[in-house]
Parts: structure tokens; C-alpha cells; sequence
């Protein structure tokens, strides 16, 4: 039956490592190209929340200083990211559900190239959400003033934190039994960090109780960060303040998930 | 495994085994040869010998038609046939096979078999478990018997069959009623106990002829009527009832672990 040379290549593993992450990536990236609501999902959504908030909420909130869509897009970006990361919790419990883990476990790939490769992925189609939410932004009249080098710094920060937040949606994917219990799962995680926070709206108009929390919550603080990068009225400390909740997660976040990955299946 | 050791050469014994189970473990979202390639490349084999193989696995196992369609589209044979052909996308000197046939139609049944078969040929060890004993008796050269987790009996396939004894004879009876009659009457001519379902009666005997003329003459005595007979060679099914007590099947039914009998086929 076989005529051919069983070749392995022969590179260092650390090189083969990156080879499994990037081929996992690809499988997963495939997924949203192959099933066409994924795809509408991750286009139709942010667009449907621009208009929503621009357009309906828009004209009774008034944001100090700023026009309410330049307030606006940087905060839908975030939520953007974090709703996009939902997809990390399902992919991965699909996974196991259907055995596929089972067969990446028998391959003499990474170990930890499952993981890694569906966080990359999620980075991938972040930076998609990033491009197609800036393109709309400009359509409805999102105005930065923050300068193209304070544009591409924000959102390399809404990157970094959307993927170091990835881990989090992991460790739940895998912990779910299925996918639907997966994304119920991450239901009470993403709703009071993006809709109690400074996303779409000044904390300053919440009651005195809640705003606390939804300012000093690390979604508020990447916003935050995030916006005024954007529109060049950061303040010193909020872009590290953000960094700081980034690695902090990540710290936490990726050794949570690998230990869950080595105690799964 | 493979001359390695499992516990401290996990990754070289990953690189000499091939793993297919009941079920195919496929990424519908993908297409076959886009499964097979991920596999190829996950095994870190090099790119031109992946895609290479791919095709040729993909032609080999009659999917070259399907080979750039999402496997959403295949059918329950089919997704086996992938699921087979991405463990041996790494030419894996030994393949674990979990069930391969669970589920699947008589057709797809005999194309996995031929597989398997042409497989052996090619020098591959195969183990595999099953819940069907034919599949066993036809794939396998070394056979483990296990029941409720135990090693029951071990051996080839003919070794099993002269265990038991050489002969079952089938007694057909016109009722349910005249059958369990006869029944208390031939247990003894049996070195094994009588079984009997719905109106026929089956022997494991020693020797076919004589006991035949012996079971006939205390039926007749009895003056219960008989509808028919037959004398045949004892299956893998009448061998595991007979280590056992009962049915692969209850087995199965009874505790739910489809691994509980396995069929080992190893190449010597």
C-alpha cells in the first residue's frame, strides 16, 4: 500500500511546537470559515451593537467632553474581544465531546498546542473584529484623535488583554460538560464585566453601589486604557493599569486552564 | 511499546501507534484531506510526504470522490474510513482499533474488514477490541476473551473452538413446550450445560454421531417430535457462552462496558 519515504523532519522541538500551535490555529480559524453563522456572528454582532448604541441608546447618553460614538467604539472593541472569546469555551468543550481531544492526546504533537493553538486562533480573529468594528466606527462618524502610533498601541493592548482572557474562557470550555453548557457557563463571567463596566457607559451614572466594582474591574481599566489611547486623552497610568490586569489573568488564568487540559480525558 | 518505554518515551511511543475508535474522531469542519493533512503534520511528519499520503490514503480507502468535502457531508462508513485513514497517515508500525465496526452497515462492515485485513498483510499489528465475535474470528490471529475486566481464555481462534469441545448439536422442536421437556433429558450428554432458546435446543458435544443417535432414541422414547437437527462446528459466540454462562451481548446489555470482551488480533 505504501510506496513512500516515512520522513520526520528533524527540527528542535521548541520549532515543532510552533508548527502544532499554528496548525491547530488553522483548523480552528477554518471552523469560522466553513460554518457561515460563525461568520455572520462575528461580523453582524459588533455592527448590530455600533448601530444599537449609536444610533437608539446614543442620543440620551452624554459622555463628559467627548462625542458619545467616539466613547463608543473603543468601548465596543473590548466587548467585541470578550463575547468574541465565548468561542474559545465552546470550540474547546466541542472538542472533547467529540473525542477529538482524545485523538490529539495520541499524536506526538505539543502537549500544550491544543490550548495554545485555539488562544492564537482567538488572537487571529480579534485582530479580523478589530479591522472590521474601525471600518465601521469611521462610517458613523467615530473620530479618533489620538494619532495613528496611539491607534495601533491601543489596540495592540485590547490584544494582549483579549488573549490573556482567552485562558479564562478555556479553563471554562473544558470544564463544561458540552458546548451548550459551555456558553451558559461563560454567560455570568461576561455580563457583569462588560455591561457593568465603562464600556458603553460613564460609571459616574451608575448607582453609588455598583460603581466600585465597574470601575476597578480590569474590563472598565482595558477600556479605559483602550479609549483614551484612541483619542489621545490617556492618563499616565491607565495603560499599565491595563498591562498590569493582563499579565495578572494571565498569570492566573493560563496555569488554571493547562491544569484542567493535563486532568481532562 | 514498540521497544520504548510508555512512561518515559511517551512521545516516541506516540510516533509508532495509530489510534481508531467507534468514534471517528474527525473534524467535521474540515474536509477529509484537510483531517488528514492536520493529522500528517500534527505527527510532524514533512509537508510534501503529508499531502503525498493524504491522497493516497484518501484513494486507497475509496474517498478520492469526498476528498475535498467537509466531513459534516460523510457518511457513518465513511467517517470510519477517514477516521482509520488518519491513524495511518504516520505509517504507525501498531494500530489500536476500538470497536471499528460498532454501528455501522453490513457494506461498510466488510470495506473496514478488508482494510484491516489488507493491513495485516502489509506487516502492521493490529489490536483491536470488539463486542462481535465473527468480526474477531475472521481478523484475528490471538484472541483474549475478557468478561466483566477479566481475562477469561486466550488463544487463537481454532485453539478456543477444540477447547470447548468439538460439536454443537442444534435440536429443533415443534413448541417452546416440547423443548423444555427434551431439555432435562439431554443435559447429560453434553460435557457442557444444555441451551436452549425458544424452541430449539443446542449441545456442546464430544462426539457428533454418537451422541446424535443417543439424543434422538430419548426423544423419540419421550415421544416428543422433533422438527429438525444440524451438527456444526462451534462459533466464537458458542465458545464465549461457554466460558461465561452467558451471551457477549448480555455482557454488554448487563454493565454497559463495551470494552468487556475484546478480540486481540496481534501479528506474531
Amino acid at each position: 500500500m505504501s510506496t513512500l519515504p516515512a520522513s520526520t523532519s528533524t527540527h528542535s522541538p521548541l520549532r515543532w511546537a510552533v508548527s502544532d500551535v499554528l496548525t491547530i490555529a488553522r483548523r480552528n480559524l477554518m471552523t469560522i470559515v466553513r460554518i457561515p453563522t460563525q461568520m455572520v456572528f462575528l461580523i453582524i454582532q459588533p455592527i448590530m451593537f455600533v448601530i444599537l448604541f449609536r444610533y437608539v441608546f446614543g442620543g440620551v447618553i452624554k459622555v463628559p467632553g467627548n462625542s458619545y460614538v467616539n466613547y463608543l467604539i473603543p468601548g465596543i472593541l473590548v466587548q467585541t474581544t470578550i463575547f468574541g472569546s465565548v468561542g474559545t469555551a465552546i470550540g474547546l468543550a466541542e472538542d472533547l465531546q467529540k473525542g477529538l481531544i482524545e485523538r490529539f492526546r495520541a499524536l506526538p504533537m505539543a502537549r500544550l498546542a491544543v490550548l495554545a493553538g485555539r488562544t492564537v486562533s482567538d488572537l487571529f480573529r480579534n485582530v479580523l473584529v478589530l479591522v472590521i468594528i474601525t471600518g465601521v466606527g469611521f462610517l458613523v462618524g467615530f473620530r479618533p484623535g489620538g494619532g495613528l502610533v496611539s491607534y495601533l498601541q491601543a489596540s495592540l493592548l485590547m490584544l494582549i488583554f483579549a488573549y490573556c482572557l482567552s485562558w479564562g474562557f478555556a479553563f471554562i470550555g473544558l470544564s463544561a460538560p458540552n458546548s451548550e453548557a459551555a456558553q451558559a457557563m461563560t454567560f455570568p463571567v461576561i455580563f457583569p464585566l462588560t455591561f457593568a463596566s465603562a464600556i458603553f457607559v460613564p460609571v459616574t451614572s451608575m448607582p453609588s453601589w455598583l460603581q466600585p466594582f465597574a470601575i476597578n474591574q480590569p474590563v472598565s481599566q482595558t477600556a479605559i486604557a483602550v479609549r483614551g489611547l484612541m483619542l489621545g486623552t490617556a492618563h499616565g497610568q491607565s495603560t499599565w493599569i491595563a498591562l498590569a490586569w493582563s499579565f495578572g489573568a494571565i498569570l492566573v488564568l493560563a496555569p488554571l486552564a493547562v491544569n484542567r487540559y493535563r486532568k481532562t480525558a | 511499546m514498540a521497544g520504548f518505554d510508555v512512561v518515559k518515551q511517551p512521545n516516541q511511543v506516540r510516533r509508532h501507534i495509530g489510534l481508531a475508535g467507534q468514534n471517528a474522531t474527525v473534524d467535521e469542519n474540515l474536509t477529509g484531506f484537510e483531517n488528514l493533512r492536520m493529522v500528517g503534520l500534527l505527527n510532524h511528519l514533512n509537508k510534501a510526504y503529508v499531502v503525498a499520503k493524504s491522497r493516497q490514503l484518501l484513494e486507497d480507502f475509496g474517498l478520492s470522490d469526498a476528498a475535498h468535502r467537509t466531513a459534516t457531508t460523510y457518511s457513518g462508513g465513511m467517517r470510519r474510513r477517514l477516521d482509520l485513514a488518519a491513524a495511518l497517515v504516520a505509517n504507525p508500525p501498531i494500530l489500536f482499533l476500538d470497536e471499528p465496526t460498532t454501528g455501522l452497515d453490513p457494506q461498510s462492515r466488510q470495506d473496514l474488514w478488508s482494510i484491516i485485513e489488507h493491513l495485516v498483510e502489509g506487516g502492521t499489528t493490529v489490536l483491536l477490541t470488539t463486542q462481535y465475535l465473527d468480526e474477531a474470528d475472521r481478523l484475528a490471529k490471538q484472541l483474549v476473551v475478557l468478561d466483566h475486566g477479566k481475562i477469561i481464555a486466550e488463544g487463537t481462534s481454532a485453539q478456543l473452538k477444540t477447547q470447548m469441545g468439538t460439536t454443537v448439536l442444534a435440536l429443533s422442536f415443534a413448541s417452546t413446550d416440547d423443548a423444555l421437556r427434551a431439555k432435562p433429558l439431554l443435559a447429560d450428554l453434553s460435557t457442557h450445560s444444555a441451551n436452549i432458546e425458544g424452541t430449539v435446543i443446542e449441545l456442546t458435544v464430544e462426539d457428533g454421531p454418537k451422541i446424535t443417535a443417543d439424543a434422538l432414541r430419548r426423544i423419540d422414547a419421550a415421544a416428543i417430535s422433533l422438527n429438525g437437527l444440524a451438527l456444526r462446528e462451534p462459533s466464537l459466540d458458542d465458545v464465549f457462552l461457554n466460558l461465561t454462562g452467558h451471551k457477549a451481548e448480555d455482557t454488554l446489555m448487563g454493565d454497559g462496558a463495551p470494552e468487556d470482551r475484546h478480540g486481540r488480533k496481534a501479528r506474531a
